[in-house]
């Protein structure tokens, strides 16, 4: 399937990773600008009157849990496990969901107490990175969901390993990514 | 997988597949071609027509300045010319004629069959060439954006600035930057993984290298010109608040993030130019480039510090006199890598047979006119002479000077040198050495008296001057050099005319080169390489010339000259029409965001069928 390179990485997962780098640059300059712009708001609501920390633990729970399912999807395509395959390949996705979820109703809760996008510094700042982070999830449950869908239909085998590879490494950054902001936004405040 | 490369199909014979040394003619064959030579020359078109529209804008503000309290533009109208210029010149005509570059050279100097990514190339060109339309696009609709290339916060801000310019601007940058990073990840790909057999990192031609280095720089320097555009966009139509001083906002924010951008961008216009002349003046000096190592690394170097100096366009912002030392320094040290380029140039000619083809002179023009832009780059490195410098004429004759006699002098040169590789066909010398001395004489007249005029204090962006100032001469000069510009592209014109109608063959390798894309005929097969070529030294030709054929023994036979004829079938990617739907797509949603959410929704489903079509686009 993959063609022979000359480093032996097979070309689609080295884009991958070089975007990985690129991705690094833009969610950098969005980490330093909500950094930069942190406490500077004129008019409330404020973070420290709305984060709601122990919700926010548990969909953080979620979303690193998918990563596990996405390394476990990976293992059964690597051996030809094709049950496990659409099992793990199902839950990845629908624990991004789950997150995606959390967010919604974080980000209604967070209008719905008068924190619209344009409100602050902090509730611009904030709607723009999570929300470029939401964005990078809901790409990948599309991404997961397809593979799925090629799993489910008998077109997923060993052969394809490296679309599955490369999804992970996606998702992964994505959850490494979460993982800061988690940091800098909830737990440093 | 539509991706194959270097698959070989073993059924039926030559003749009758369809994939064989000749292209599908046809405007369908062009609009889904994935060959990354007919990529190339779709970039150099487009972006040599940009060139031509930015260049009349740039005659436009110059007719404008040639006397003072002149009345030939509205300031309003002056405004949008001088950012269109500057913004075709940098995002819309220098990088597409550098990809173009990169396009056509590189996989034939790594011995590749193509890119490592067809299809996502494809993908790069389109969307570069609906964004540019689009940026056009806003002439018709309310005006073209005001704001200087650099588009500088509060003066961009919605309050500033009602009118949709600016949206067209930011909508347009945000687009082509999709491309420009697809771009960026298909050539460090194809360089880092589709190297023929022998090719290590540094047997790697210079041209390779620095489109190595450059990519690196468009991965990295593009994603915080996305983040400042996205934020500006967020102000404008949703009333977010991130340069808004009045809601705590920091407008210096966008000049962070723009020239985060910005210098890096500086390295992706100059080292590729710097990647050719590295390849010519070898050629036609007759000798291997001199300290080649000291070269790929000073590249490198230029590209690590490039990332080091963007305060140097923010001197004036006030940051404090160490933030000011501390990038100023950091700005003198990147002369040091470039002076050392200079010297290997330099040194690769000293003692060598030269031969001053139209390609060497615009290599050595460029040497030589780089030093002058680069010299003055060094003095406004310094914040007390910034201070003086900033926002004159001064500042503007610096990057004309590294710009024009950078960039453009060795876009010039690579295409004089690579035109014949592309078309078969020969220029005229003659012809092509008054491009050259009109094009330098042009250049200096026009340029060189604006370090006087910006001396003397005239102001950039500003549509007049009063008389008595002493600048009307300067201008005046400069004017007349702006329209030895036009008189310059006459012999270009009248060449291309010639290589058309009367243009010899050019044969293999017309300059006596050593490098790979010279093994194969002109123009090159649909494949490239009939055989991957294996390659043992760092100038191929020239080291298997010395070993194996006496002096002025026929070209034809040396043994790294490729076949006519394929010994088994080639299997090449098929043409694909998916990268143009979803470049529809994306600019479809584009346009939604001046027009309407329904507009932007279409725009996510063609997006979403063309992402699919691609995906699941059948292997052949």
């Amino acid at each position: 399937m993959e063609m022979p390179t000359s480093t032996g990485i097979p070309n689609r997962k080295l884009a991958m990773w070089t975007f990985i780098g690129s991705e690094c640059m833009l969610f950098g300059s969005l980490i330093a600008t909500y950094l930069i712009y942190k406490g500077r708001s004129l008019v409330g609501p404020y973070p420290d009157e709305l984060l709601n920390i122990p919700f926010i633990t548990v969909t953080t729970f979620v979303l690193l849990m998918s990563s596990l399912m996405m390394v476990l999807a990976l293992s059964a395509v690597q051996r030809g496990d094709r049950r496990m395959t659409k099992v793990w390949l199902f839950m990845t996705p629908l624990l991004g969901l789950v997150f995606l979820a959390g967010q919604y109703i974080e980000f209604s809760h967070f209008v719905h107490e008068g924190l619209g996008l344009s409100r602050n510094l902090f509730s611009s700042t904030f709607f723009v990175l999570t929300g470029t982070h939401g964005a990078h999830v809901a790409g990948g449950v599309l991404w997961l969901g397809t593979l799925w869908g090629l799993a489910m239909t008998g077109r997923l085998s060993e052969k394809n390993t490296v679309s599955v590879e490369i999804a992970g490494l996606y998702w992964h950054f994505v959850d490494v990514v979460w993982i800061v902001l988690f940091t800098i936004i909830y737990l440093l405040q | 997988m539509a991706t194959s490369e270097t698959a070989v199909s073993g059924v039926g014979p030559l003749a009758e597949q369809e994939h064989e040394g000749t292209y599908a003619g046809g405007l369908w064959s062009w609009l889904t071609t994935v060959d990354h030579k007919r990529i190339g020359i779709l970039y150099f078109v487009t972006g040599f027509l940009f060139l031509l529209i930015a260049g009349v804008e740039g005659e436009l503000i110059r007719l404008q300045l040639a006397r003072p309290e002149n009345r030939l533009l509205d300031p309003e109208f002056y405004n949008q010319l001088f950012t269109m210029h500057g913004t075709t010149m940098v995002f819309f005509a220098g990088m597409p004629l550098i990809v173009a570059a990169f396009n056509i050279v590189v996989p034939l100097q790594i011995g590749a069959r193509d890119v490592a990514f067809p299809r996502l190339n494809a993908f790069s060109y389109w969307v570069f060439l609906f964004a540019g339309v689009f940026l056009y696009a806003s002439f018709f609709f309310g005006g073209a954006p005001d704001g200087g290339w650099f588009a500088y916060t509060p003066l961009t801000s919605k309050q500033y600035s009602p009118g949709t310019g600016i949206d067209f601007y930011v909508l347009a940058l945000l687009l082509g930057g999709i491309g420009t990073i697809a771009g960026g990840v298909n050539f460090l790909v194809t360089i880092i993984n589709m190297r023929a057999p022998g090719v290590r990192l540094m047997r790697m031609p210079l041209f390779t290298w620095m489109t190595f280095v450059t990519s690196v720089l468009i991965l990295l320097a593009f994603p915080p010109l996305t983040v400042g555009l996205a934020f500006m966009l967020f102000d404008r139509m949703f009333d977010t608040v991130f340069f808004n001083a009045a809601a705590g906002g920091d407008p210096l924010l966008w000049q962070h993030l723009f020239w985060v951008f910005g210098h890096p961008e500086v390295y992706i216009l100059i080292l590729p130019a710097f990647g050719i002349v590295s390849d010519v003046i070898p050629t036609f000096s007759k000798k291997p480039l001199f300290g080649y190592p000291v070269v790929v690394f000073s590249g490198v170097l230029i590209a690590f510090l490039g990332f080091g100096v963007w305060v140097h366009h923010m001197f004036a912002t006030g940051l404090g006199p160490i933030v000011n030392a501390v990038f100023g320094g950091a700005t003198m040290l990147i002369a040091i890598p470039t002076g050392v380029k200079i010297f290997n140039w330099i040194a690769t000619m000293w003692g060598g047979s030269l031969r001053f083809h139209p390609a060497m002179l615009f290599a050595v023009g460029l040497v030589a006119t780089f030093v002058v832009g680069g010299i003055s780059g060094v003095m406004h490195s310094s914040p007390p002479a910034d201070l003086q410098q900033t926002d004159t004429y001064f500042v503007v004759a610096h990057f004309h000077y590294v710009l024009i006699g950078g960039t453009v002098f060795g876009l010039f040169s690579g295409f004089y040198y690579w035109f014949s590789k592309v078309t078969g066909r020969l220029l005229h010398e003659g012809l092509g050495k008054w491009h050259f001395w009109l094009t330098f004489l042009a250049l200096n007249v026009t340029f060189f008296p604006m370090h006087f005029s910006g001396l003397l204090g005239q102001p950039r962006r500003t549509f007049t001057y009063a008389e008595g100032l002493g600048l009307e001469t300067y201008n005046l000069i400069s004017t007349i050099g702006a329209l030895l510009f036009v008189v310059a592209f006459v012999p270009l014109i009248a060449n291309l005319l010639y290589a058309w109608r009367r243009g010899g063959p050019a044969g293999p390798n017309p300059w006596d080169a050593s490098t790979l894309e010279w093994t194969m005929s002109s123009p090159p097969p649909h494949y490239n390489f009939a055989v991957i070529p294996e390659v043992e030294a760092r100038d191929p030709l020239w080291v298997r010339y010395d070993r194996e054929t006496a002096p002025g023994e026929d070209v034809g036979a040396r043994p790294l000259l490729q076949p006519e004829v394929p010994p088994k079938p080639v299997h090449m990617p098929s043409p694909s029409f998916w990268p143009l739907v979803l470049s529809v797509g994306l600019l479809i949603a584009t346009i939604g965001f001046l027009t309407g959410l329904v507009v932007n929704l279409i725009g996510v489903g063609v997006t979403l069928i063309g992402l699919y079509g691609w995906a699941f686009e059948p292997a052949d």
